[in-house]
């Protein structure tokens, strides 16, 4: 009796030694689930979760307290990598949130813009350059398609155009064929 | 007899090569309008260097190379550009691109042309002047020469000379190593020097013995040009498709596996398309860059032929010399199990251009309709790459990008052998390349995301900086404004204390006045 006491008495201070030892050797910073669900993310900033950003949507899906489906940058593959990750059910998006669109990019209508540099100060990735009283412009490449610049222009000279097809961004499609209801009827037969 | 080796599956397609080499290579007539793309090459365009209304000379830079995989592309003759525009190229996208449009004025007035003894040149000195030269490959894929001559510490043993020309039709590069193969040899010679390999071999399928026997007289007949103690050799391989792909001609040859993700230099080895070879002679013995090249035009024609043809020629132009028969249904850019149809036919040829099939519905039948994959695994005895095609086709069509990557995507290199003995008929290629575009896609939208973090971390902790600064600026004014009025007050006299005192504290009565009322309002 007093012999098994004294084992599992050793056995719990070790393992407790060693649990106690891993916890200090490897803490990691940070919210580590939040970090793998962020690098899930698009990174467009633009809020439509209705969070800041998309670290504090990361944060928030961590904690348990947002749905995986209120990202539509991310679009349908977004949801399905992220219940992948969560190891939850795919699930669409709800009707508070907006409809995914075509990536776009924002275009300032330079001959109308007055430098009021309230674009800048919205831009979350600091894609916008220019000066009070100075016309501004997008770099297009660190552009996000946020929308976030759009709202606060005073004169409304940003317009979001949808990325077009080139032969530098063009893509092999999806095999499809054409079947006429004859040939359909033969193969099938 | 040199030992040779086998790579695992390939197939037997009729090879078609009889029509297009019964006679010589033909010159193509000038056309009256040429239109040279600026993006022939793998890699960034080149930047226009020329504007609507010059007037170029033969060989004349029309566009620099921009960016490190980048090649030059040049006026293929003396004439007039009259547009630098979006036009309509050869690409399976069917989407325009930069191309420069040029009215040959008929002088063929040359530029400046400068011969070059590549023993007096250091081998980076070389690839500038390739670069400059536009002097990309020639077997299909047109990725920039001077790159693959960029070796870091590798040590390259061998040079392979590609001359497999595996795929069914095409006759190009048969008829240019019958004709020119004192310019092949001496060409590899040079790329021979500049990798500093110990030997130059060069690969030739069985099929075409006037070839071989034509390399073997080359070099016996430069021998005292070619380095001593390095060897050149003509290899003769079996007749299989695709002898001719880089890593499969490299294992029939010296047994050697490149392994997956790795490049031939890894092991040793380098390997260029024998027109590439010759246009390097050209380049550097004569100055000349790219400027033409050898295409065969058969398939439904009255006359298979192969011709020497200024890059930017419009196809219709070599279509009409060869004679497209009335039940032509289409084009082939390449070959039949590589190739894609054209777009249009009036895109004009590139510097990749090897052949144009004109198809007919008795040539090509239009495929019957895809039946469901039975797991028959006859692609997977065929693939030569060593995959399991039937499961790469299984992702794709899933849209598993993951998993397809898992079991070596990447390693396919589209040959098409698995298509051409599915049972199904499965377009087993096109579902690659839509999953290899798609992977792609991703990981260059990762990239974008990965910036986007980046360059938003940064935002933030920029606006806390800026919140800090001011926060701090703010503290200090007042600390000073507070050490000045305290030296103001010790100045004065009780008197004017006491009534300084007093202004304070009905000034501190009215501010905790507003306060209050603030408050209220808030509530």
């Amino acid at each position: 009796m007093l012999s098994a006491l004294l084992v599992m008495a050793a056995i719990a201070t070790v393992l407790g030694a060693v649990l106690g030892f891993a916890a200090i050797k490897f803490h990691s910073e940070g919210n580590p689930l939040a970090d793998k669900i962020d690098a899930v993310l698009p990174q467009t900033q633009c809020g439509q979760c209705s969070y800041p950003g998309c670290k504090p949507y990361a944060t928030a899906i961590a904690a348990g307290e947002a749905d995986i489906n209120r990202c539509p940058p991310g679009g349908e593959e977004g949801i399905q990598k992220l219940a992948d990750l969560l190891g939850v059910e795919f699930k669409p998006f709800g009707s508070d949130t907006a409809a995914p669109k075509p990536k776009s990019v924002a275009l300032i209508d330079e001959s109308t813009c007055i430098g009021c540099t309230l674009c800048i100060q919205a831009c979350p990735v600091d894609a916008i350059v220019g000066a009070a009283k100075q016309m501004h412009t997008v770099i297009a490449a660190e552009c996000t398609g946020c929308e976030l610049c759009v709202a606060p222009c005073p004169v409304d000279c940003i317009s979001m155009p949808v990325i077009e097809e080139k032969i530098g961004n063009w893509k092999w499609k999806y095999p499809l064929y054409a079947f006429t209801v004859a040939e359909a009827a033969e193969a099938t037969r | 007899m040199r030992k040779l080796h086998h790579f695992h599956g390939g197939v037997h397609p009729p090879s078609n090569k009889a029509q297009s080499t019964r006679t010589a290579i033909a010159h193509a007539p000038l056309p009256p309008k040429l239109v040279v793309p600026l993006h022939q090459h793998a890699g960034e365009a080149a930047k226009p260097m020329v504007q609507a209304g010059d007037h170029v000379l033969k060989g004349q830079l029309i566009g620099m190379p921009d960016g490190f995989v980048s090649s030059a592309v040049h006026a293929p003759t003396s004439g007039t550009i009259t547009a630098i525009d979006m036009q309509l190229i050869a690409h399976p996208s069917g989407l325009p691109n930069l191309c420069a449009t040029l009215i040959p004025d008929g002088k063929e007035e040359w530029i400046a042309r400068k011969s070059v003894d590549y023993r007096e040149h250091s081998s980076a000195e070389l690839q500038h002047l390739l670069r400059m030269a536009g002097v990309v490959g020639l077997g299909g894929a047109g990725f920039p020469s001077d790159i693959k001559l960029r070796i870091g510490k590798q040590k390259i043993t061998t040079l392979i000379l590609n001359g497999a020309e595996c795929e069914p039709y095409i006759s190009c590069d048969d008829m240019l190593m019958r004709e020119r193969a004192g310019e092949i040899v001496q060409g590899a010679e040079i790329l021979r020097y500049m990798l500093d390999a110990d030997e130059v071999l060069i690969g030739v399928e069985d099929n075409k013995p006037e070839a071989i026997a034509a390399l073997q007289q080359a070099i016996t007949a430069n021998e005292p040009a070619l380095q001593q103690n390095k060897r050149h050799e003509v290899v003769t391989i079996p007749t299989i498709y695709p002898g001719g792909g880089a890593k499969q001609l490299i294992r029939v040859i010296t047994g050697l596996e490149v392994p997956s993700g790795k490049l031939p230099t890894d092991v040793g080895v380098q390997c260029f398309n024998v027109a590439t070879a010759c246009t390097v002679y050209r380049a550097l013995a004569h100055g000349e860059p790219l400027l033409s090249r050898v295409i065969t035009i058969t398939g439904n024609v009255r006359k298979s032929q192969n011709y020497e043809a200024l890059i930017g020629t419009p196809i219709t132009e070599l279509v009409a010399l060869a004679g497209a028969l009335p039940d032509t249904s289409g084009y082939i850019m390449g070959g039949p199990m590589m190739g894609f149809p054209l777009p249009a036919l009036d895109v004009p040829m590139v510097k990749a251009t090897n052949c144009i099939i004109v198809a007919s519905e008795k040539l090509f039948p239009p495929p019957p309709p895809a039946m469901p994959c039975i797991r028959c695994t006859r692609c997977v005895e065929v693939c030569p790459a060593d995959l399991q095609p039937q499961d790469l086709y299984w992702f794709a069509q899933s849209r598993e990008f993951g998993r397809a990557q898992k079991f070596s995507l990447f390693d396919c290199i589209e040959c098409g052998a698995c298509s051409y003995v599915c049972p199904s008929h499965i377009p087993l290629v096109q579902y690659y390349r839509f999953a290899k575009s798609e992977i792609r896609a991703r990981e260059h939208d990762k990239q974008l995301a990965d910036q986007a973090r980046v360059r938003h971390d940064f935002h933030e902790q920029r606006i806390e900086r800026e919140k800090r600064e001011k926060a701090e600026k703010l503290a200090a004014r007042e600390k000073s404004a507070q050490t000045a009025k305290l030296a103001g007050i010790q100045s004065l006299t009780p008197k004017q204390q006491a009534a300084q005192a007093e202004l304070e504290a009905g000034r501190a009565h009215i501010i905790e006045l507003a306060k209050s009322e603030v408050e209220q309002v808030k509530e």
